[in-house]
């Protein structure tokens, strides 16, 4: 009879005592107060390491410390755009070599290889993320620094009249060697994310192309590329980011001269590279300005990250067809982040 | 004449112009120069790296600690004993902290808050601390942990700057295995009148944990190779140390001191350490494959 009146809407029967729904509810509030501690916790970050950069804005202004070229620590004068642009020349320079490479990657790894060759080459590529940037670092200073010491300087004899490229003594840390590091450092997350996107490409474009009688390259040309280009260019974001914030291996071999190299074979210096090497020994404003550098390489990263996320979301959800891919984003998400960074 | 055509000249009709077929023999032999240039620098590393590190290898080089001495040649500059054990110390802690919270979260976002603005948010946030320098985790613990409590380094303040770097890391590769539990294991479970916390610990995480041991260990992976956080939270120091509370070494902070050294030995101690933090990191990377390979979930 109990039963009969159930459907009616006795609910009381199935309803567990109050001291039974203690552990969900201490469950669904303890994990949201984790999730919202998260949040707290970045937001304090932010407000402290902005107050501890302070006292360097003061001294020398917001524009003046961003823009100022002089970071002379014994005069105490911190001007940070040797910094700046020594990560900007490193990171673009990266792109340029790393972006190419990696692109050809992911193409060949989804478009012409022999399926069986396909899971071996992703495992090798992504090997590359497994080394730390320390390794890196010990590597290009002792072997590859060195070994290509003299094409540098024969590329920069022949090249003489082209400005910020030829006519300079080529040192063994430089901008370009950094930048050829970091292109391999960056390969790997730029790869992975290309060959996501490419993959996402339906068959019915590709075999609409080759029913047309174009060529395998055409194909890749027409159906491919074009489809994927917002989630490369996301995918090539992502490695600036990875390129502007890493620091060890670019202290190592970017020569940490405070002032801004003539030409790309030329010493220089970075935001994270300055924190890493002088933070030791710093003092006051010294000090202060190294927080400085670090809210500045925050920024510079958060402006870099949150654009390339956009694209790359933006791109897994396919912006021509409209056809929801819901697993994409998460699993790109997913390749985005188990890449090794710094 | 059309009658005298055989079928090879009907068909040279749709043959490729010269043109045309040698474009695209030169863009797959690019694409492929790209794919075989992109492995040229692992293979150099991994060839140097056997090649230096493996000369630096012997017993005493594992169980000796550096002695701080880099001015004469040979054994007297010692091993890096205590880098390892730091490195394991420090991550060890750090995953102690990083995966439970992070779990914790990848659950909420799951179960409790899905597309909420609030989780919204908090995935937002979770973003934005995967896309941070690792080196501006280390500034943070040290603003709040060295300077804040007007003390010095110490072993689990690397192993906090550790843990910030892992949780994002471990939040999204939990989550994305977490949504791919079927909802019809969770439908099941509450029909048959399981409170919601017990289909959550007894039938979501059990499912999905392989998966969630493969994220985690490729966070702990990462986390392991990270020499920037740990130069100003942890420090370096010479002697093995058990207690997390006092200076510690690490194989990346070790290999970073070395690399500046002018003295060849000390440079080949660096190389005999960075073979071992690579041997150490691709173990983990090998495990975590081996366990996603056996989960059921993706």
């Amino acid at each position: 009879m109990e039963a009969a009146s159930l459907p009616g809407g006795d609910r009381g029967l199935l309803s567990r005592s109050p001291l039974a729904r203690l552990p969900d509810r201490a469950l669904k509030y303890g994990l949201t107060a984790l999730a919202a501690l998260i949040l707290a916790l970045i937001v304090y970050f932010f407000i402290r390491l902005v107050g501890q950069a302070r006292p360097a804005f003061a001294k020398e202004g917001v524009l003046g410390f961003v823009f100022g070229n002089d970071w002379n620590v014994s005069a105490e004068h911190f001007g940070a755009l040797p910094l700046l642009l020594g990560t900007l020349i490193t990171s673009a320079l990266a792109l340029l070599i790393g972006v190419p490479v990696a692109v050809a990657t992911a193409v060949y790894a989804t478009e012409l290889c022999p399926l069986r060759l396909r899971a071996p080459l992703t495992v090798l590529v992504e090997l590359l993320a497994a080394v730390p940037s320390v390794v890196y670092g010990l590597w290009g200073i002792f072997f590859l620094a060195p070994k290509l010491q003299g094409t540098e300087q024969w590329v920069a004899d022949r090249l003489s009249f082209v400005p910020f490229i030829g006519g300079g003594l080529v040192t063994i840390p430089n901008y370009f060697i950094t930048g050829l590091v970091l292109a391999i450092m960056i390969l790997p997350i730029v790869s992975a994310i290309s060959r996501e996107v490419m993959s996402t490409v339906p068959a019915d474009h590709k075999e609409a192309a080759l029913g047309l009688g174009a060529t395998r390259w055409e194909m890749i040309r027409i159906a491919v590329l074009p489809y994927c280009r917002s989630g490369i260019v996301g995918g090539a974001m992502l490695g600036l980011g990875r390129a502007i914030g890493e620091t060890i291996a670019v202290t190592i071999l970017i020569g940490d001269a405070p002032k801004l190299g003539d030409h790309v074979f030329a010493q220089g210096y970075s935001l994270a590279a300055v924190i890493a090497n002088e933070f030791g020994e710093a003092q006051g404003v010294h000090r202060s300005a190294l927080f400085a550098a670090g809210l500045v390489l925050f920024v510079l990263t958060l402006l870099v990250n949150g654009v390339a996320r956009l694209l790359v979301v933006r791109a897994a959800r396919g912006t021509s067809s409209g056809a929801s891919r819901p697993t994409t984003s998460g699993a790109t998400t997913r390749l985005a982040d188990s890449t090794a960074g710094a | 004449m059309s009658a005298n055509a055989t079928p090879t000249d009907r068909l040279a009709r749709f043959a490729l112009s010269p043109a045309r077929r040698r474009k695209d023999r030169f863009a797959r032999a690019s694409v492929l120069a790209g794919t075989a240039i992109a492995l040229v620098p692992l293979a150099l590393i991994v060839y140097y790296l056997l090649r230096k590190g493996l000369g630096a290898w012997s017993p005493s080089f594992f169980t000796t600690d550096p002695t701080g001495n880099t001015f004469f040649g040979g054994s007297s500059i010692g091993g890096i004993k205590s880098a390892i054990l730091g490195t394991i110390e420090i991550v060890a802690l750090a995953s102690a902290i990083a995966v439970p919270i992070g779990i914790g979260v990848a659950v909420w976002l799951v179960e409790y808050g899905k597309s909420s603005w609030f989780a919204q948010t908090v995935r937002f946030f979770v973003d934005v601390l995967t896309g941070v320098p690792s080196i501006v985790f280390g500034l943070f613990v040290y603003i709040v942990l060295v300077v804040g409590t007007g003390s010095t380094y110490a072993g689990y303040k690397g192993s906090i700057a550790l843990a910030l770097l892992m949780l994002p890391v471990v939040i999204r590769s939990a989550e994305v295995i977490l949504l791919l539990v079927p909802a019809a294991l969770r439908e099941s479970a509450l029909a048959l009148g399981a409170p919601r916390w017990r289909v959550i610990f007894n039938i979501v995480l059990p499912t999905a944990l392989p998966g969630m041991v493969t994220g985690v260990l490729l966070a702990v992976a990462r986390a392991a190779g990270e020499t920037a956080p740990l130069l100003f939270t942890a420090a370096a120091t010479l002697k093995t140390n058990f207690n997390l509370g006092g200076f510690m070494n690490s194989l990346p902070v070790q290999i970073y001191k070395d690399v500046t050294s002018p003295t060849t030995a000390v440079v080949n101690r660096a190389w005999g350490a960075a073979l071992t933090l690579v041997v150490m990191i691709l173990l983990l990377n090998l495990i975590a494959r081996l366990i996603s390979r056996r989960s059921r979930l993706a």
